[in-house]
């Protein structure tokens, strides 16, 4: 026999204020018609909110990442409604899926091409340290190629873990300074790298 | 920044006949939108029409056969999952069979039909994943939308069995994990009411759709020799005209019980290809419907048999292993891999979401495979896409690709 | 009558006479094992009769046993007949110093990227073949991986600690080399346990 439901059977009334975030102001100096702040700020506060990914999907949590952009875990609210293939036009590079030594050159290609400001997601085990596959043909994590920025960890993760991840991200580049690409810290991780 | 290219000044070597070559090249390479997977086609093309392809695939080679030299038969069961991803219990299923076969083990029938319903389920997922990206690629990308939501509920019971939503690692040598909760029969239930209004609006979408038809009729047939000769199973083989089914040919897993036809098409072209997949849903779903009946037939203690009594290869339950000295030792022979294999070779195969899945397992009486090969049926069918699209558009040519159902992780093992 | 096992034995062992040999019945697939240069042969006769039709490649693959000197690859075919539904496999074995052996592309379409991989893994050369280059691994590859003395790691990685994976460190598994720099396979070791590397 079915077991009866438990959960959720009186449905509260919403409020909207409960379903809708909104975004703090920035502090800052107001008036009547005027609004001061440091530029940073407001930079930060508009990237923040349009990330536009391109989904490097290899394997199996490229499948993960269809079910995260389709209705039920939807990652359009978050900014990311367009999904870009080139590297040009983007500025999230999702890492999903193993990548094997064959295809660490093609990575860090699509990584060059990408125009600065640029961040990095390694979703999955495999593209953050090689998952299960401790082999000859298998990088052990992107990292041994391209700097990244924020690791999901997971085999394949739940698109809540994603979520999670690409907020990380969203604090990332909301609180980056804009002379950071220019800096001769970045420009030393790019060097070990072996990117110019 | 650095000196400019001027063309006057610098020297552009280009490579050697490209000049008096009739044919411009390009490149599918392994990441574009429309290659659903890492692979990577070289065409050469006369305007629009192709007059080769050439292919490269090893993107992602994770050496699953030597890996599986070094893991015992329970461990290569998380391997399997992530071959053909999109149906992962299938690839589950078949190896546990394969196990059962070289083992000489029989499973209660309970289980066989729960094993049926897993695997439809899976089926359905990954045809619906192929039917809904070929939509994409002819360019309508809602049916794509709406169908994935479906695909949540699929995912949904799969959670509820065995807690991970797309590498299932469902199953256990001779039967399953642990009973399926009602949780699991309630949400198969309310898969079964809604999901048939679901495949019909895909199908009233898609199906007679002019643009779709135009698209994808005459692109990419083959005959049925040919596709016979190139190793084609599954859909793919289906619709070329030969009525080969793994399931039928060689019943696993109690299928002969079980009443269902195979669709079959005619020119094996993108559109038969798509209305076999269309079709083996809805056999899917009828077979899912049986499978549950039958299921729901068994009564007392039957109904709580949920595997095959194999001590040696399936884990005591844990509330004996901490009372019972029998089950103590062989939750530690199993777990700490003292349990030797009976040696021989044995190759099993089952019907996946793309064909005939096979393993040829040889054991040498270890713990370990000896030699373990997947018989891949993406890797053997992607050779014919050459001639596929020999003459084709290049847009009949990204079709072709989507249609043929490729999935990385099963081509490259 | 139905085509059994033992009818196909009978015709195999009539055409061929004692070149076929070794045949088995494991799992109920009538296996027998050819010499290598009659394996075209072998195929072509299996695809013409009119009574066995075995016009379907399932699969084949190499197996390597480093102790069968002599013979120590092994190239299994397995071929299936659709139409009575019976399944059939033989196997050729091949000297490692000079693995060659006719291509089966001219017969089955299907064998031309099976054949690759198989080169690509072991370093069988087939006789023939169009195009026989590494498929699935790196191209600038020297060594055949799956062959037994090669380790499954990557011996240059730096972040996997071997000792907490049970091999390497202080207990001897899967690092220890011989004289000439090759591995040897954790088969092949005795009182592991003992050496300290």
């Amino acid at each position: 026999m079915a077991r009866p439901v438990r959960f959720n059977i009186h449905p509260k009334g919403t409020d909207i204020h409960d379903n809708v975030a909104l975004a703090d102001l920035p502090e800052g100096d107001m008036g009547s018609g005027y609004f001061a702040t440091s530029f940073e700020k407001i930079v930060g506060l508009a990237r923040k909110n349009s990330i536009w990914p391109l989904p490097f999907a290899t394997s199996c949590c490229g499948i993960e990442f269809m079910a995260l952009m389709g209705a039920h875990y939807d990652l359009a609210r978050f900014g990311s409604e367009r999904l870009g293939f080139t590297p040009r036009q983007c500025d999230l590079l999702m890492v999903m899926g193993t990548i094997a030594k064959k295809m660490g050159p093609v990575l860090k290609q699509v990584y060059i091409q990408m125009a600065e400001p640029r961040w990095v997601l390694s979703m999955g085990a495999c593209a953050s340290s090689g998952g299960i596959y401790d082999t000859y043909s298998v990088l052990q994590g992107i990292d041994q190629i391209i700097p990244v920025d924020v690791y999901v960890p997971g085999c394949p993760p739940r698109p809540e873990a994603v979520i999670d991840g690409v907020l990380k991200i969203q604090e990332l580049v909301h609180n980056e300074s804009l002379r950071r690409r220019n800096s001769p810290k970045y420009k030393a991780l790019l060097e070990s790298y072996g990117i110019q | 920044m650095s000196d400019i290219l001027l063309p006057k000044e610098k020297n552009i070597t280009l490579p050697d006949g490209s000049i008096e070559k009739k044919t411009t090249t390009l490149n599918l390479g392994p990441t574009h939108p429309a290659t659903h997977g890492v692979f990577q086609n070289i065409l050469e093309m006369d305007g629009e029409r192709v007059v080769s392809a050439k292919q490269t695939i090893g993107y992602i080679h994770r050496a699953y056969e030597k890996l599986s030299e070094r893991r015992p038969l329970y461990q290569i069961t998380p391997l399997t999952d992530r071959m053909n991803y999109c149906s992962s219990p299938i690839n589950n299923m078949g190896w546990e069979t394969t196990c059962e076969k070289l083992l000489k083990i029989k499973t209660p029938k309970r289980v066989d039909y729960l094993r049926v319903i897993i695997m439809e389920l899976a089926r359905i997922s990954d045809h619906l994943i192929c039917n809904s990206v070929v939509g994409v690629d002819a360019g309508a990308f809602t049916g794509f939308l709406y169908v994935m939501q479906y695909r949540e509920l699929i995912y949904e019971i799969y959670e509820s069995i065995c807690g991970s939503r797309l590498t299932t690692n469902i199953g256990r040598i001779g039967g399953f994990e642990r009973n399926f909760p009602n949780v699991a029969f309630e949400k198969l239930e309310k898969f079964l009411d809604e999901y048939p209004r679901a495949l019909k609006e895909l199908d009233s979408l898609l199906m007679r759709n002019r643009i779709f038809m135009e698209r994808t009729i005459g692109a990419g047939p083959i005959s049925a020799e040919r596709a016979l000769n190139y190793g084609f199973t599954g859909p793919n083989l289906r619709a070329a005209g030969v009525d080969y089914d793994v399931r039928v040919h060689s019943p696993y897993c109690s299928y002969e019980d079980f009443d269902f036809t195979v669709p079959v098409g005619s020119t094996g072209d993108c559109y038969d290809r798509y209305l076999v997949r269309d079709q083996e849903m809805w056999q899917s779903l009828n077979i899912i419907r049986q499978a549950y009946q039958k299921v729901q037939e068994f009564k007392g203690a039957e109904a709580e048999v949920y595997h095959a009594d194999v001590p040696e290869y399936y884990l005591p339950k844990k509330e004996d292993v901490y009372t019972k000295m029998e089950q103590l030792i062989w939750h530690f022979k199993i777990i700490m891999g003292e349990i030797d294999m009976p040696a021989g070779e044995v190759y099993h195969s089952v019907e996946g979401g793309n064909g005939e899945l096979g393993f040829y397992l040889i054991s040498d009486g270890g713990r370990t495979p000896y030699r373990l090969h997947y018989r891949r049926p993406c890797f053997i069918y992607y050779q014919a896409y050459e001639e596929l699209v020999k003459g084709a558009m290049l847009s009949d040519a990204v079709i072709v690709m989507s249609s043929l159902n490729l999935i990385a992780g099963e081509m490259d093992s | 009558m139905a085509l059994t096992n033992d009818r196909i034995k009978e015709r195999l062992i009539e055409k061929f006479g004692e070149q076929v040999g070794n045949f088995e019945e494991p799992y109920g697939m009538l296996t027998f094992e050819v010499p290598k240069d009659m394996n075209l042969k072998v195929m072509q006769f299996l695809y013409d009769d009119e009574e066995l039709r075995f016009q379907f490649l399932t699969t084949l693959c190499a197996v390597h046993y480093p102790d069968n000197k002599g013979r120590e690859l092994a190239m299994v075919y397995h071929l299936h007949n659709l139409t009575d539904n019976i399944r059939i496999r033989f196997k050729a074995y091949l000297d490692i110093n000079k693995p060659d052996i006719f291509t089966a592309t001219k017969l089955y379409e299907a064998a031309n990227w099976l054949e690759r991989e198989t080169y690509d893994f072991f370093g069988v050369n087939f006789i023939g073949h169009p195009n026989l280059v590494r498929i699935l691994n790196v191209d600038e590859m020297d060594y055949f991986p799956l062959r037994k003395e090669y380790p499954l790691e990557d011996q240059t990685r730096k972040d996997k600690d071997d000792e907490m994976f049970g091999r390497g460190g202080t207990l001897g598994y899967g690092t220890v080399k011989t004289d000439d720099d090759t591995t040897i396979a954790e088969s092949e070791k005795d009182n592991v346990g003992d050496k300290l590397v």
